[in-house]
């Protein structure tokens, strides 16, 4: 949407007051974000800026809450070598097999051997302790979640299947009841079947969670899928399993992944239904995020948050990329 | 020509529509066992537990379970009398009541009961540790005259029997038992009530049953080893009491018949002055007030509609239901501050989603995507950090006010208040809510073809015109999906509030939270569950007819 | 594809067996607690020592002391008690063992003597307020004001609090009516012994309300612990409520420019319970424990890392210096008799009775 070479005077004001105006509603959106970062540099243990930080004075900036997060256990440096390694590993791999320069491999990898390395053999620290608890939890509910979430869509969005409204309000209602009602229903019906602040306990809930996510987008990806293609693949030959991994499946990925990070970061994210369903062998990184604004306001909680968000930009990154290989794969031209 | 009007055969020489059906039929089950796993995953681990918690908003069955027979003998009395129950339901209540402290059951029924009536609490808590000392007089004139008694293993012999032969039915015992126990308790492997002693001593036999179940069961100690509650004596003094009683000892021969001869002679003057309702009454003269009664009279019932009421504002009371008084008035304003705050914050959402939903739909996809991930950005960064950041950003000697006192917007000393009220509840929500607002409005914008604008222009439309007649119409399903959306989530959300609500910005999400792990009222929390439930199924019903659910898109 | 597909499913169950193996171990001792500094100064004083005795036991901590009344009682619903060791304020071990879901303890069986002899029940006394109540430490819900904006005259009363002309500003109080109504009832002329009799009718509840009023524009509510010394560390608010430990920390830690205000100092308990309902093997450890973590010298150590009471007589002559600012603990006790001129001790029966009734009312009142 450029502007025309023949925009009148006012035309060109509306133009950039607009653009301003968006820029202005962008800000609003990550300004917590831009707030939390140098905050968690603060030199005080409180969230407030001090006079010394707003001077520049590197007296008001420090590294301890870092250090707090981190701990002084497990061997970061190795980890990352070996991560590092397994990824150049891989993209020599991929590189010489299909040609593929795509260099996420090598980042993926370095950032797993470096959360890897921190965490091996970590145990009873303050911060490592839940992230790892939430490392387990989280794939595993996302798996759940992608797994029967993607085949029910797949069911799903066959022509003639009967109650389908009713079926779909079904699963969907995970997203739709508020968190709280369902917490204090989880929490009460667990105690009872003896889940309750079980490792499958959260596992299980955070699934349920999950599954709306991964059902929306994957039959959002499905509307747009041709089913003569499915048909064109028995035609040929191949057998229904056959079909799906080699036919549907590459094509309706995207929606798989993107509703499995969604799931992924609705477990890595929960906070409400965790703090009912679990206990302390479950607790997560939100968890302890929660407790610690509750009980010990300190800005570690901002240096892991400044973490986590270092990680969403590269996974953000990664879905971004994903997307534009998936719609060279379906022949479309990017944008 | 009998083809022609015969029915159509398919290859396989079967009627085409019976063979269409089959097919037909054959699809449905294939897409159905491919929905089958998450159906039945999402409804034991999501629906159950939901159905399973509201449930509890009508269950209510913790008075009627621990005083039982005080409850049927309640049955007769009349509230709107004003006068106490008569001496038979003060009977009643001190079995009820004498178990359930054994059992440690009287002080949560206080709890329960306190919930409706100031003041229960304390006194089942204090009549229950004086229920041992009611009938001492009885229990000592006992002792003195008939010393077998203190030895348990007579008790034992006396009431219970190894022999099938003497067995007596004692399931009425043990199902009041279980009831106030409130866990299965039965009698100790081989052994039964003994119908001798039954015969003499009725309601003594029942209550050793009682005794001896409760003792086997839960304290998991020898019921012979054990004394017997003074409960149980009471209950032997006033069988003497019977019309009969002489005759049937005089025909008793099991075990004890002659030690307990001089028993009813000893125990009579005593047992003529045991009054159950004068030794609640000297306990706490509440025991007379025709309040506490009508409570547990209104309560009696194993199912309520006590937390509903209470949950609008209305209270169960023993003379009906009741609206309560304007001091305790909460909970429907907190649904109507809930409803329009949520309303606040999806207008906030479209106000602030449409100029960016428009910019990325009118961009090319490289640079709108990067605006995409701006947009995800905070989706993805935990919603308690972002809450927090807020605080910092709101507060009084916050970013936001130090920016506006040193451009000099505000003066210093009238700093804007604008968290732990509704505002801050507003901004940290719309903020955190924005993105389900831009990405539904971006979908559809998508869709709309930029001709359209073009071609009203050139037809001479003002900008605005265009817009307004042309654009605006095309992208109002967007707007009704994100709204809907954001309404849903809005009005169920409970950490944000919290943190930055204060005492003006909270939502009845709170008030369920306060409930279920502070004031332990349970019911009450299903109640209002219940009902903000129902609100948000509502919506989605009219979402998925106006905008249907199939349209929701997440990330582009 | 199928192969990357195959690679990653393998590896999630992978992680997925990891973490069921690495479940609750046997020799696993989980202890409930408060988190931040309380929690640092128990593993401190008594659980690290305790675990270093006994090769092959370890402790989990489990933060969940705030939900410790409604955790237990869905896990006794459910019959499986995952807790060992619980540590909760007086008024909930009170409700705990009301509801039969504590074990009610023999205090001179099972606890450890004073060093000169005295029984522990006698050496605890009152504090045993519930018989499954194994009191650890005296703490105090006291005001906090920042030195730097109350002018020349520093506030000695805790009726400033109530005095918006003399310290104009913001103030932050417990969103709860337990304490703030007593407060309240004092500053408005009620003797302190007859402040239950008062608020126990409607014309005492009305006027403890209508005393709050007066400065309900200046509130912030706070519900957790760690509100109050942020909102002083950040200017917001002139003078706060909350326990004398936080704000401990936030004078002789944090270094920040805030005084202690002792006055009308309400005293709370705050103790172990050991919930009901245990294997055999497993109260064993958790009565070996808490007999360990409770004796004399095991709480005046706990006073080297926060400033709370310990609970026993004996502790008292014991309580040194602070472990890492070398400072003297003992007048930084609540019950040091220069702090404890003016005390309120609240009444747990009372509030048992009055609290859902008030409650109900406050949060009205509030959201008026």
């Amino acid at each position: 949407m450029g502007l025309p070479p023949y925009a009148t005077f006012g035309q060109r004001v509306w133009y950039y007051t607009f653009r301003v105006l968006v820029g202005i509603i962008l800000f609003f959106l990550i300004a917590p974000i831009i707030t939390i970062i140098p905050l968690s540099f603060n030199a005080q243990d409180f969230f407030t800026f001090t006079p010394e930080m707003l001077a520049f004075d590197p007296e008001g900036y420090s590294l301890k809450h870092y250090r707090a997060f981190f701990g002084d256990e497990g061997n970061p440096g190795t980890g990352l070598l070996i991560g590092l390694g397994i990824g150049v590993a891989v993209f020599a791999a991929l590189f010489f097999m299909r040609g593929s320069k795509n260099v996420l491999p090598i980042i993926a990898g370095a950032v797993l051997g470096l959360i890897i390395g921190k965490m091996w053999g970590v145990e009873g620290t303050e911060w490592m302790t839940p992230l790892k608890n939430s490392l387990k939890i989280a794939p595993v509910a996302t798996l759940i979640s992608v797994s029967l979430g993607t085949l029910a869509a797949i069911g799903l969005s066959q022509s003639h299947v009967p109650f389908r409204r009713a079926i779909m309000a079904i699963m969907i209602s995970p997203m739709i009841v508020p968190l709280i009602i369902s917490a204090a229903g989880m929490y009460f019906f667990y105690s009872r079947i003896g889940l309750q602040g079980t490792y499958w306990g959260v596992v299980l809930s955070h699934a349920a969670l999950g599954i709306p996510f991964v059902i929306i987008t994957v039959t959002a990806t499905l509307v747009g899928f041709d089913q003569s293609l499915t048909r064109a693949a028995a035609n040929m030959g191949a057998n229904p399993v056959r079909t799906f991994f080699k036919v549907q499946m590459p094509l309706i990925l995207p929606g798989v992944i993107s509703g499995g990070l969604f799931a992924f970061i609705t477990s890595f994210d929960e906070v409400v239904v965790v703090l009912f369903v679990g206990s302390a062998g479950q607790q997560t990184l939100p968890w302890q995020m929660f407790t610690g604004l509750r009980e010990q306001i300190s800005p570690t909680i901002l240096a892991a948050a400044t973490v986590l968000i270092s990680i969403s930009v590269v996974l953000l990154v990664t879905l971004e990329l994903l997307r534009r290989r998936s719609e060279r794969l379906r022949g479309m031209s990017p944008g | 020509m009998t083809d022609a009007t015969g029915p159509i055969k398919a290859a396989d020489g079967r009627p085409l529509k019976a063979s269409l059906n089959r097919a037909l039929r054959r699809e449905k089950m294939r897409a159905l066992m491919l929905i089958a796993p998450l159906l039945i995953f999402v409804l034991v681990t999501f629906i159950a537990p939901i159905g399973d918690m509201l449930f509890r908003s009508v269950q209510d069955d913790i008075t009627s379970r621990t005083l039982p027979q005080t409850v049927v003998a309640l049955d007769g009395w009349d509230y709107d009398s004003g006068s106490p129950p008569d001496e038979a339901v003060y009977e009643a209540l001190y079995y009820d009541m004498f178990f359930a402290a054994e059992a440690k059951k009287h002080t949560a029924l206080g709890s329960r009961l306190n919930y409706e009536t100031t003041g229960i609490s304390s006194l089942f808590r204090q009549t229950g540790r004086a229920l041992d000392d009611m009938g001492e007089d009885v229990i000592e004139a006992m002792e003195d005259n008939v010393e077998a008694l203190d030895d348990s293993a007579f008790w034992a012999a006396l009431f219970l029997t190894e022999d099938p032969v003497d067995a007596g039915n004692a399931n009425a015992a043990l199902s009041w038992a279980t009831s106030v126990a409130d866990e299965p308790v039965r009698l100790p492997e081989g052994l039964q009530m003994s119908v001798a002693g039954a015969t003499v001593f009725p309601k003594a036999a029942a209550q050793y049953v009682a005794f001896a179940a409760f003792t086997h069961t839960v304290d998991e100690d020898v019921p012979a080893e054990e004394d017997p509650w003074e409960s149980v004596w009471i209950a032997m003094a006033q069988d003497t009491s019977d019309a009969g009683f002489a005759d049937r000892l005089a025909n008793y021969t099991g075990p004890g018949a002659a030690e307990l001869a001089p028993l009813q002679e000893a125990v009579a003057a005593p047992l003529a002055e045991l009054s159950f309702q004068a030794a609640f009454l000297d306990q706490d003269e509440d025991w007379a007030d025709a309040e506490i009664w009508g409570t547990i009279q209104a309560f009696s019932s194993p199912y309520t509609a006590g937390y509903f009421l209470t949950a609008v504002d209305r209270e169960l009371t023993p003379a009906g239901a009741q609206v309560v008084e304007d001091d305790v008035k909460i909970y429907l304003k907190l649904f109507w501050r809930t409803l329009w705050m949520s309303l606040a914050i999806t207008f906030s959402c479209i106000l602030l989603g449409y100029p960016v939903a428009w910019l990325m739909a009118n961009l090319p996809d490289r640079s709108a995507n990067l605006i995409m991930i701006l947009v995800l950005l905070p989706f993805w960064t935990s919603l308690l950090v972002r809450t927090s950041a807020w605080k910092v950003l709101l507060q009084q000697q916050g970013v936001i006010n130090d920016l506006l006192v040193w451009i000099g917007l505000v003066a210093d000393d009238g700093r804007l208040a604008l968290i732990n009220n509704a505002t801050g509840t507003v901004i940290a929500m719309t903020h955190i809510l924005l993105p389900f607002m831009i990405l539904p409005l971006y979908s559809v914008m998508k869709g709309i073809p930029p001709s359209y604008l073009r071609a009203a222009k050139s037809l001479g439309a003002t900008n605005w015109t265009a817009f307004w007649r042309v654009y605006f119409p095309q992208s109002v399903p967007g707007i009704g999906a994100g709204s809907i959306l954001v309404f849903i989530l809005s009005i169920g959300y409970y950490i944000t509030p919290e943190i930055v609500g204060g005492t003006k910005g909270v939502f009845i999400s709170n008030r369920i939270a306060y409930h279920i792990s502070s004031s332990l009222n349970w019911g009450l929390a299903a109640a209002l569950g219940t009902i903000l439930l129902v609100v948000v199924l509502a919506l989605y019903w009219a979402y998925d007819r106006i905008v249907g659910i199939d349209n929701v898109k997440l990330g582009g | 594809m199928r192969k990357s597909l195959v690679m990653g499913t393998s590896a999630l169950v992978a992680v997925a067996g990891m973490a069921a193996a690495d479940g609750h171990m046997a020799s696993d001792m989980t202890l409930v607690s408060w988190g931040g500094a309380y929690q640092a100064s128990q593993q401190n004083a008594y659980v690290a020592p305790y675990l270093e005795m006994n090769d092959g036991v370890s402790a989990v901590w489990d933060e969940s002391s705030a939900e410790a009344v409604a955790k237990l009682r869905a896990m006794a619903e459910a019959g499986n008690v995952t807790w060992d060791v619980v540590d909760v304020v007086a008024a909930d071990a009170i409700r705990l063992c009301d509801e039969g879901l504590a074990l009610e303890i023999d205090h001179d069986e099972m606890l450890a003597a004073a060093p000169d002899g005295t029984s522990a029940s006698d050496d605890f006394g009152d504090l045993i307020v519930s018989d499954c109540f194994i009191p650890q430490i005296v703490y105090s819900t006291t005001f906090g004001y920042r030195t730097d904006l109350v002018g020349d005259t520093p506030p000695t009363d805790v009726c400033a609090v109530f005095d918006l002309e003399t310290y104009p500003g913001m103030r932050s109080l417990e969103r709860r009516p337990i304490n703030n109504m007593e407060w309240a009832l004092m500053c408005d002329g009620v003797a302190a012994d007859d402040v239950y009799d008062v608020l126990e009718t409607e014309e005492g509840q009305a006027q403890a309300f209508a005393k709050l009023d007066t400065i309900r524009d200046n509130v912030i509510w706070w519900s957790a612990g760690a509100d109050t010394p942020q909102l002083l560390a950040d200017g917001e608010v002139v003078m706060g409520s909350t326990y004398n430990g936080r704000l401990f920390s936030l004078i002789e830690e944090q270094d920040q420019p805030v005084a202690m205000l002792w006055d009308a100092q309400v005293f709370d308990l705050d103790g172990w319970i050991i919930p009901a309902g245990l294997s055999p093997e497993r109260e064993a450890r958790a009565l070996d424990f808490v007999r360990f973590a409770t004796d004399t010298q095991r709480l005046a150590d706990q006073a080297k890392y926060i400033s709370y009471g310990p609970a026993r007589m004996s502790s008292a002559p014991l309580v040194g210096q602070h472990e890492t600012l070398g400072i003297d603990m003992a007048q930084h006790m609540p019950t040091d008799p220069n702090n404890a001129q003016n005390t309120f001790l609240y009444n747990y029966e009372w509030w048992a009775d009055y609290r859902d009734d008030l409650d109900a009312k406050f949060q009205a009142w509030l959201a008026q």
